[in-house]
């Protein structure tokens, strides 16, 4: 047999029937809704006189419009939020899927939950109407988001119409310096190749800075596939994701388990596959990276200055527009640039160990006068789990707010929001225009970085704190 | 769906890159649950000179006369990124387009349009520009064709084509239904699940509950 890539076994093991011109039908394993976007799909699909195919896969949660303030109920701060909420409880009950409702110990974002209760699985098919789904690519899974029409046909049917996508392999290789992360290597990803680099392919990260990464680190990684434009990313299982699931209540268990890892063992690209496309960074040279303008290709080292219009990979229009909404100029230092507001949380960096890195640069200081610090958990039990080894209070200690889970501030709803104008340094994945906030003026980075330009007032690098 | 066969209208230029689909409908637009109600929503924060007011911004585009009634939009690079929300297609169908002709699309985006009659088109930037341009002398009398018979923009003197893969294409053409498709493949469906239930039983077993936490939320 020829050598396969490790895509081209998970989509060979999930092809129901091939229907040509690239085209395949594609089993679906596991199904996630949310409040947002898999409402109205649950609830088209009744209206078409259509059923879930099978209900014991499918989940949904509330993290998109649920408020992160801790006494929360049904009731939102986005206007209309209630009614996601509702409907979403009631299709959920009536199409007899697992719910993780609002005030569920186990709610939390989707793409946190998944693999902390070992939904997500490797080997398997996950889809979610939420762009993020690639996140879970992470545990060697095929993962990838969807529109609300296709989550109705691959809850009617149990498989999705799929174009075959080219392969990438981004390898990245050497040993990632200190206070580099996961978050800093997708930003250079796309900060070198673009926001379409990844335009119709499926990327398996690899090389030994992704082999040295854990598991949440992996998911930060994978979160941002989508921002490259990629149809997802996804991670080889190996003795560090078997480790992290097993025992996990929607794991296999016993000697399903044994079966599994043997089978699992098998997800990997053969040595002499061949790829579409390869790509190799050279961790070793990476710093900490930040954004300066409104696309989250507008990445540069933390202690880079805004780049001229012909060094942004840019068009002129798209630069000076990107320039006047971010209120900066060309050559201007973004170390030591004054900000408003911190904001940790989100699909891509709200996990436990994110939460310890960005306390550790907390512990014993204070958050800068004037500055609105915000710290939501990506799930009810990463909130539990931080709080038993005292997180919650460095935080709270050090000026920021402590939250209840959920997407809360990445996206602005209509309902909380950052001011106009204000200028966040945010662990999240989108810098848009208004994406926070009206006229939010957002900074992406990596928690730590968060952390310490919480404490200096204006971004900052944080292995000066770390050190 | 309606199917779609060849489409000649007023097109409305709106080449900017990375137009996300929170630019498109924006979240806070989106106020119940409903594929409906959403097209004056459409552009809202650039459409409306305040935000969840109803002034018109006289600079932007679709506020123009001379480009009322469009039904193709001529966009930029990475048309549709962001956000998987299907609203931002059914805000554009609803309020009237029917082509979205770009250089490159968001690839949860491009599937949305396909599955609700909108055609996405991929073209070089250069010959977008070269349609925007001669939109721009008059809106009504240069309006541009999306053929999808043909596979063919036309506008004036100019004409490109275009290549869009078959089943995209037939889907529009006859304006199908996915799912309907997808169930003539029933039974060979319900072979493959017990075959994997055979194969990869931990991929159907699960456990019928969520497990207990023992806390107080």
């Amino acid at each position: 047999m020829s050598p396969m890539t490790l895509f081209e076994k998970l989509w060979s093991q999930h092809l129901v029937s091939d229907l040509g011109n690239g085209m395949g039908l594609i089993a679906i394993d596991r199904i996630f809704l949310h409040e947002r976007t898999g409402s109205v799909a649950l609830k088209s699909l009744r209206e078409a006189g259509r059923s879930v195919l099978d209900p014991s896969r499918v989940f949904c949660t509330m993290d998109h419009i649920v408020d992160t303030v801790p006494e929360r109920s049904d009731d939102t701060r986005m206007p209309g939020g209630k009614a996601f909420i509702t409907e979403t409880r009631a299709a959920a009950q009536a199409a007899g899927i697992t719910l993780f409702d609002v005030r569920d110990p186990l709610q939390g974002i989707v793409h946190v939950i998944s693999p902390e209760l070992g939904i997500v699985l490797p080997g398997t098919t996950v889809v979610c109407p939420d762009s993020h789904t690639c996140t879970q690519g992470a545990l060697g899974s095929f993962a990838w988001g969807i529109g609300s029409s296709e989550a109705e046909h691959a809850l009617a049917t149990g498989t999705l119409r799929v174009r075959k996508p080219k392969t990438m392999r981004v390898r990245f290789e050497g040993e990632l310096p200190p206070g580099v992360t996961a978050k800093d290597l997708t930003l250079a990803l796309i900060a070198e190749h673009g926001s379409v680099g990844g335009n119709g392919y499926a990327i398996e990260y690899a090389g030994e800075a992704v082999r040295a990464l854990d598991i949440e680190a992996r998911l930060t990684l994978c979160n941002m596939a989508t921002e490259f434009s990629a149809v997802t990313g996804f991670i080889a299982p190996d003795g560090r994701t078997f480790e992290y699931l097993r025992g996990r209540h929607y794991a296999p268990q016993g000697s399903l388990w044994d079966q599994a890892v043997k089978d699992w063992r098998e997800l990997i690209s053969d040595d002499d596959a061949v790829f579409d496309r390869e790509i190799v960074i050279d961790v070793t040279q990476l710093t900490p990276m930040v954004t300066w303008g409104t696309s989250p290709q507008h990445a540069v080292p933390i202690g880079a200055r805004v780049p001229a219009q012909s060094d942004s990979g840019t068009s002129a229009e798209a630069y000076a527009r990107a320039l006047e909404y971010m209120g900066l100029q060309a050559g201007q230092s973004l170390l030591g640039l004054k900000i408003d507001a911190a904001f940790i949380g989100s699909c891509t960096n709200s996990r436990l160990s994110d939460l310890r890195r960005a306390a550790a640069v907390l512990r014993g200081k204070k958050v800068a006068a004037g500055v609105k610090a915000i710290c939501v958990p990506g799930s009810m039990s990463v909130k539990r789990a931080a709080e038993a080894e005292g997180l919650d209070q460095v935080f709270r200690d050090a000026g920021f707010e402590w939250r209840a889970s959920g997407c809360s501030m990445c996206f602005f709803a209509g309902g909380e929001s950052f001011g106009l104008r204000e200028r966040v340094v945010s662990s999240t994945n989108r810098n848009f225009e208004s994406r926070q906030g009206p006229e939010t003026r957002t900074h992406l980075a990596s928690p730590e970085t968060v952390a310490a330009s919480a404490l200096a007032g204006c971004i900052a690098d944080p292995r000066e704190l770390q050190n | 769906m309606d199917a779609l066969t060849v489409l000649t209208t007023i097109a409305a230029p709106l080449i900017r890159a990375n137009v996300d689909t929170d630019a498109i409908i924006p979240s806070r637009e989106m106020k119940s649950v409903s594929k409906t109600g959403l097209s004056e929503g459409l552009f809202a924060g650039w459409r409306y000179l305040t935000m969840g007011e109803r002034d018109a911004n006289p600079e932007f585009i679709l506020n123009q006369p001379a480009y009322a009634g469009a039904r193709i939009l001529l966009g930029g690079e990475n048309f549709g990124c962001g956000s998987s929300r299907e609203h931002a297609v059914w805000a554009l169908h609803e309020y009237g387009f029917r082509a979205v002709i770009a250089p490159s699309f968001a690839p949860i985006f491009r599937s949305n349009c396909v599955r609700n009659g909108i055609a996405p088109v991929i073209l070089a930037a250069s010959d977008i520009a070269r349609l925007a341009e001669q939109v721009a002398v008059d809106p009504s009398a240069y309006r541009v064709t999306v053929d999808l018979q043909q596979c063919e923009v036309r506008c004036a003197d100019i004409s490109v084509p275009f290549t869009m893969d078959s089943e995209s294409r037939e889907m529009l053409l006859e304006g199908l239904d996915a799912i309907d498709l997808s169930f003539k493949h029933r039974d060979r469906i319900d072979q493959f699940m017990r075959e994997q239930r055979r194969v990869r039983p931990w991929l159907h077993e699960l456990p019928s509950s969520p497990p207990k936490v023992d806390v107080t939320i």
